[in-house]
């Protein structure tokens, strides 16, 4: 049925028809609509058996979803930010122990400066956590992901991250089709779990293991990220023809069959990028774009095939390594090894600043006219960034960047106490 | 501002189009200037910038009017509808307007119509049913069904009143 609701309710009523037993929560922003709306599905009664855990942090919330999941309970919980940071020992212990915990991250940058806006930077900073990473373009594809992502953790029990952009998806109100219970039922089975802690037959579940076997353990769990390479096209496909529509996959191209220049993003920006390609080809260019869903495990044959037939390739992204640049630049330059293809980096978006069609239209008429450098920042205010320069070079004390800089913007709250 | 911009997006969904709704992301608290966005539209909506040329503004608070550049970027056909008792002109907004389409620039004294049928000066329905009437753009009857999925009740009653009050002031949709 079509509905036009706010996403992070609508990704919390299709968790809620995935039936999960524990649901851990601790509201940060942008996440937290979601876990108040699942807290109200529960308290209504609307979904049994579940338990509905308060937890005192994020790190009690991804543990707890660790202890249920080991004793066979469908778990799940949702974070952002400097929650998911808070959360990073547990991270690594849910899928050291492959346990298959699915949860949203409504994505927000990073402090400092606290900024409660949308960019990818705490997904990238976990993209070494042996978590699978999924990026919903949109609130259907965002519910839509999550179904899979019960289906897909379970079967090679491995944790899986939906990544759905905070504000720009959580707090958009838009249409969606949520499916039935039944047909979710019918997709999605009961959790049989490939590990239990059950009194019947004891096991012990996170053993301390030494240089005997500790590389098999971790080659382990990336031969099953691996697995999931195959695994989630598979589940894509089935999704398709349980509920008529196309999300989820790998990767997703937009007009690059005859392209020169492609466009590589992940998450909500797609849509942007895709009016922006349409505009260029309107005008001769020929431009395309390449949609990242599934980032871990990196789909690096998906890529090379999606980019391989193009002159250059921009990578744009929510996110900044900090003393190199781009974050999934590196990863696409990995996947077209060997090829002639250029490969750009471009920043955007980060701190919430808004990613624009017209910055986009720049952005690829600079590249192809060649003009873009290894790493751009896009609609950067190098204004701002010269006159904190200059003042740093001025004098020895010169304060602390981000107060000097609202001033200099004229943001109001920033001035001498 | 965030629920007009959601109830609006509801109201042209009601009516068989796509519509995107979303706030200034973040900073939308209950006191401080808050900026909500709704694209309506004929076929799906991809787009996620905000809405730099606005083919409609609603304005809530009027003491906003000279704080905030509230009309950049407002296109040349732009409509206006402005939450005050008081014209445009005594706004000393008719000079601007005439730079615009001035029949398009209206006001509307929602918090009062909002205090007369629910009590309380919220002016979100009243200028949903004023900018119904005004652009033709959602169906009343939209708006009405709209109102009454989000809010129960006496309070669903007081806003659907006070958004047909509004609907029948400003007058029949004057399309362009």
């Amino acid at each position: 049925v079509l509905e036009q609701i706010e996403g992070s309710r609508a990704v919390a009523r299709s968790v809620a028809r995935c039936r999960p037993e524990v649901i851990c929560a601790y509201p940060i922003s942008p996440q937290t609509h979601i876990v108040e709306e699942l807290s109200r599905i529960v308290k209504a009664g609307e979904l049994e058996p579940c338990e509905f855990i308060n937890v005192e942090s994020e790190f009690a919330a991804m543990s707890v979803a660790i202890g249920a999941s080991a004793t066979g309970a469908r778990a799940y919980t949702a974070t952002a930010s400097q929650g998911l940071l808070y959360m990073v020992e547990a991270l690594y212990n849910a899928s050291g122990l492959g346990l298959p915990i699915v949860m949203t991250v409504a994505n927000r940058a990073i402090g400092a400066p606290i900024n409660i806006w949308n960019d990818h930077s705490d997904a990238m900073s976990q993209r070494d956590s042996g978590w699978i990473q999924l990026f919903a373009e949109s609130n259907q594809e965002a519910l839509d992901m999550h179904i899979q992502a019960f289906r897909l953790a379970e079967e090679v029990s491995v944790p899986v991250m939906v990544c759905m952009d905070g504000f720009i998806l959580t707090h958009a109100v838009e249409e969606v089709d949520l499916p039935s219970q039944d047909v979710v039922d019918a997709f999605l089975p009961p959790f049989e779990p490939r590990q239990l802690l059950d009194p019947a037959d004891p096991v012990t579940i996170g053993a301390m293991v030494g240089p005997e076997a500790f590389t098999e353990v971790k080659y382990l769990a990336h031969v099953k990220q691996m697995q999931a390479l195959d695994l989630i096209p598979d589940i894509a496909r089935d999704f398709h023809e349980a509920f008529g529509r196309t999300s989820g996959g790998l990767v997703r191209g937009y007009r690059t069959a005859d392209a020169d220049t492609v466009i590589v993003a992940l998450g909500s920006v797609l849509g942007t990028i895709e009016d922006a390609v349409d505009d260029l080809r309107d005008r001769g260019y020929r431009v395309g774009a390449l949609g990242i869903k599934t980032f871990r495990p990196w789909p690096m044959d998906e890529v090379r095939a999606a980019l391989g037939r193009a002159s250059r390739v921009v990578v744009l992204e929510k996110a900044l390594a900090i003393g190199i640049g781009g974050i999934a630049a590196l990863d696409v330059r990995v996947a077209l090894e060997g090829l002639p293809v250029e490969v750009y980096s471009a920043i955007a978006g980060l701190g919430g600043r808004p990613i624009t069609k017209g910055s986009l239209v720049r952005l690829l008429e600079d590249a192809e006219a060649g003009g873009l450098g290894l790493t751009t920042f896009v609609d950067l205010n190098h204004e701002l960034v010269e006159r904190e320069l200059a003042r740093t070079r001025a004098k020895r004390r010169s304060g602390p960047h981000a107060e000097n800089m609202l001033r200099d913007v004229g943001v109001v709250a920033a001035g001498p106490v | 501002v965030v629920t007009a911009a959601e109830l609006l997006s509801v109201a042209a969904f009601i009516d068989g189009r796509h519509a995107q709704a979303f706030p200034s992301f973040g900073s939308e608290r209950t006191g401080a200037p808050v900026v909500a966005f709704c694209r309506i539209a004929g076929e799906p909506i991809r787009s996620r910038e905000p809405i730099a040329e606005p083919d409609a503004l609603i304005i809530q608070d009027p003491t906003l009017l000279h704080q905030v550049d509230v009309f950049g970027g407002l296109r040349a056909e732009g409509h206006v509808l402005i939450n005050s008792s008081r014209s445009i002109e005594e706004l000393a907004l008719g000079e601007l307007a005439e730079r615009f389409r001035p029949e398009r620039w209206r006001t509307l004294s929602a918090s009062e119509l909002a205090r007369e049928h629910l009590g309380r000066p919220l002016p979100n329905a009243a200028l949903l049913g004023g900018f119904a009437a005004q652009t033709g753009v959602v169906d009343i009857d939209s708006v009405e069904r709209a109102i009454r999925e989000r809010f129960a009740g006496a309070v669903a009653d007081g806003n659907v009143a006070a958004a047909r009050a509004a609907f029948d002031l400003v007058g029949e949709p004057a399309r362009a």
